[in-house]
C-alpha cells in the first residue's frame, strides 16, 4: 500500500538507478555512532584476528601499513537512508589478512574500540569485498568516521563497516552484534532493503 | 521476531513549537507501543509513485493503557525534501506512512541504572522529551537533568511543558544554554555548550548517570567528548546523531 501524500512532489535529487530502494543521495558525510567517538592512538592500535579455536594473530599499525595497500572507490549506503557515491578509501584487503588462515568458520564478528560489534558471513569479507580502511579521500581517516581504521564492507549497510575496528573473531555460528540485537537486520543488504528484523 | 510493516498514519492535530518546528499528532491504528527514544521511519509518496523516507524520533510517551496516537516534532530545513512537507503542507486528515518503532539502544526505561542526564542540541530535544514524559507517566523516581542547547529563545521547543516540569520540582531539572542570543537578563552571555555548564548543570561523573546526547552531528560530537573529558564512562553515554552539522 502506498499512501498518497497530497501535495508531495519530492525533490528527486537522486533519480539514479544505482541508488538502492529507500535511499537518497548525499554529498556530505553524515556520522552515526551509538556513543562518544573513541580516540585511539596509532602507536597502541592493534588488530587481532581470532579463529574459532581461539588462536590469535595481531598486527600493529606499522605492520598493517607494511602489508599491500589498495585504493578503493565504492558507493556506500547507510541504513538511515543516505547513500554516497564514489567514495575513495585506502586500506588492506581482508583477503590479505585472512590469506593463510585455515578455518571451518562460516561467520565473523567484528570488534571495535569502544565495545561495538557486528556480525558478517565470512564469505562477505573475502574475494575483494572487504578492507581494513585507514585512509579516506587522500587523508588519514578521521576519528568520527572510524579512524585510525575501520572495516569497509560497501555491499552491506554501513553499520556493518565497523568503525575503530580492533579485531575479527571467526565463529561457526552467527552471533548478532550490537545493532543486530537492537532491532536491525542480521545481514543488511541495501538492495533488498534489509533494514530491520524480519525485512 | 516482529516484522515492521508500513502503517497508514493520519494527522489528527498539529501545533507549532516554534516558527520552524511543528508537532504532528498522528493516529496510527494498532500501534504496538514504543519506548522513549525510539524513532519511526516516515515515507512520503508523490502522485507519480516517487517515494522519500526519513527517520523521526517519537516525541510522545506511550500511555500505559496503550493507545494509537503518537507525536513527532519536526524541524523545517529550508532546503530539505521531507521536513518542509511535514511542517508546512501536511494537513489534518492527510495520511503519511510510517513504520516502527525502531531502535533498542537510545532508549530509557525504568531499568536504566542511575540518575539520567539528557543533553539536547536543537531538535535533538525531541526523543529526550519523550523520556521526560515517560518518566512522569511511569511516576519513576530516577532524578533527571536536561541541558538543552538552543540558538535563541525563539527556538525553544516544549516551552510550557518544560516550565511546568521545572516548577513541579518532581526530580526533573532543566537548564537552557543559548548559543546566539539569550533572553534579557539571562545571567551568562550566549555561547556554545562547554564543560563548565555540563559540570554545573549535569551530574558529576561519580554519580554514574546514564547520559543521553542527541542533536546534530557536530553538537553530539562536542557534547559527548566533553562528557568523556569530565570523567563519564563512555559506556554510559548513549548518543543519537540527527545528521546535518
Ligand atoms: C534516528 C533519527 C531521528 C531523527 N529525529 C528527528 C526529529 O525528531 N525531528 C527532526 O526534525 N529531525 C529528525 N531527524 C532528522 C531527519 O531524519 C531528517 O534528516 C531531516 O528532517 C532532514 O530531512 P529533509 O528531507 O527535510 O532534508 P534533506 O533533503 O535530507 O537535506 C537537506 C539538507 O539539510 C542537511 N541536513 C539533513 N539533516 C539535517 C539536520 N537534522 N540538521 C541540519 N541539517 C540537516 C542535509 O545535509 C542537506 O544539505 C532524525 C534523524 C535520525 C537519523
Amino acid at each position: 500500500m502506498a499512501t498518497f501524500s497530497p501535495g508531495f512532489g519530492g525533490r528527486r535529487r537522486a533519480a539514479r538507478d544505482d541508488l538502492p530502494p529507500g535511499q537518497y543521495e548525499t554529498h556530505d558525510f553524515p556520522v552515526l555512532s551509538y556513543g562518544p567517538t573513541p580516540h585511539v592512538p596509532r602507536d597502541t592500535w592493534q588488530f587481532t584476528l581470532t579463529d574459532e579455536n581461539g588462536a590469535r594473530r595481531s598486527w600493529s599499525w606499522q605492520e598493517l601499513l607494511d602489508l599491500p595497500q589498495e585504493d578503493i572507490t565504492v558507493d556506500i549506503h547507510c541504513v538511515t537512508k543516505w547513500s554516497k557515491f564514489a567514495t575513495s578509501w585506502r586500506g588492506v584487503s581482508l583477503d590479505v589478512l585472512l590469506d593463510d588462515v585455515e578455518t571451518s568458520a562460516d561467520f565473523a564478528v567484528a570488534h571495535s574500540y569502544g565495545g561495538y560489534t557486528t556480525n558478517l558471513p565470512l564469505d562477505d569479507l573475502l574475494d575483494g569485498k572487504a578492507w581494513i580502511a585507514h585512509g579516506y579521500d587522500g587523508q588519514d581517516l578521521e576519528p568520527e568516521h572510524g579512524g585510525p581504521a575501520r572495516l569497509l564492507v560497501p555491499h552491506l549497510y554501513f553499520w556493518k563497516s565497523a568503525k575503530w575496528v580492533d579485531g575479527l573473531r571467526l565463529t561457526t555460528t552467527d552471533e548478532p552484534g550490537f545493532w543486530e540485537t537492537n532491532g536491525y537486520h542480521a545481514y543488511g543488504d541495501p538492495w533488498r532493503e534489509q533494514r530491520y528484523w524480519g525485512d | 521476531m516482529r516484522r515492521l510493516t508500513w502503517r497508514a498514519a493520519t494527522l489528527v492535530a498539529a501545533r507549532w513549537e516554534t516558527a520552524a518546528a511543528r508537532t504532528l499528532v498522528l493516529d496510527v491504528p494498532d500501534w504496538p507501543g514504543h519506548l522513549p527514544g525510539q524513532h519511526v521511519d516516515v515515507r512520503l509518496t508523490a502522485p507519480d509513485g516517487y517515494q522519500a523516507q526519513r527517520s523521526y524520533s517519537i516525541a510522545s510517551a506511550w500511555p500505559a493503557g496503550g493507545g494509537s496516537r503518537l507525536e513527532l516534532t519536526v524541524q523545517r530545513l529550508g532546503d530539505g525534501e521531507v521536513s518542509p512537507y511535514l511542517t508546512d503542507v501536511l494537513g489534518t486528515g492527510d495520511q503519511i506512512e510510517l513504520r516502527g518503532p525502531v531502535g533498542g539502544w537510545f532508549v530509557w526505561d525504568r531499568h536504566v541504572p542511575g540518575p539520567v542526564l539528557l543533553v539536547a542540541g536543537g531538535s535533538g530535544v525531541v526523543p529526550l522529551m519523550a523520556m521526560v514524559r515517560a518518566r512522569a507517566l511511569l511516576a519513576a523516581q530516577q532524578p533527571f537533568r536536561l541541558v538543552y542547547s538552543l540558538r535563541s529563545p525563539e527556538d525553544l521547543y516544549f516551552r510550557r511543558e518544560l516550565e511546568q516540569v521545572q516548577r513541579g520540582g518532581r526530580g526533573v531539572e532543566a537548564h537552557l544554554v543559548y548559543t546566539r542570543s539569550a533572553p534579557p537578563g539571562w545571567p551568562v552571555p550566549p555561547g556554545r555548550l562547554d564543560a563548565a555548564a555540563l559540570a554545573e548543570h549535569g551530574w558529576p561523573a561519580d554519580a554514574e548517570p546514564t547520559c543521553f546526547v542527541c542533536g546534530p552531528t557536530g553538537f553530539v560530537e562536542t557534547a559527548a567528548n566533553l562528557l568523556v573529558e569530565l570523567g563519564h564512562d563512555p559506556q554510559r553515554i548513549r548518543t543519537e546523531r540527527f545528521g546535518g552539522s
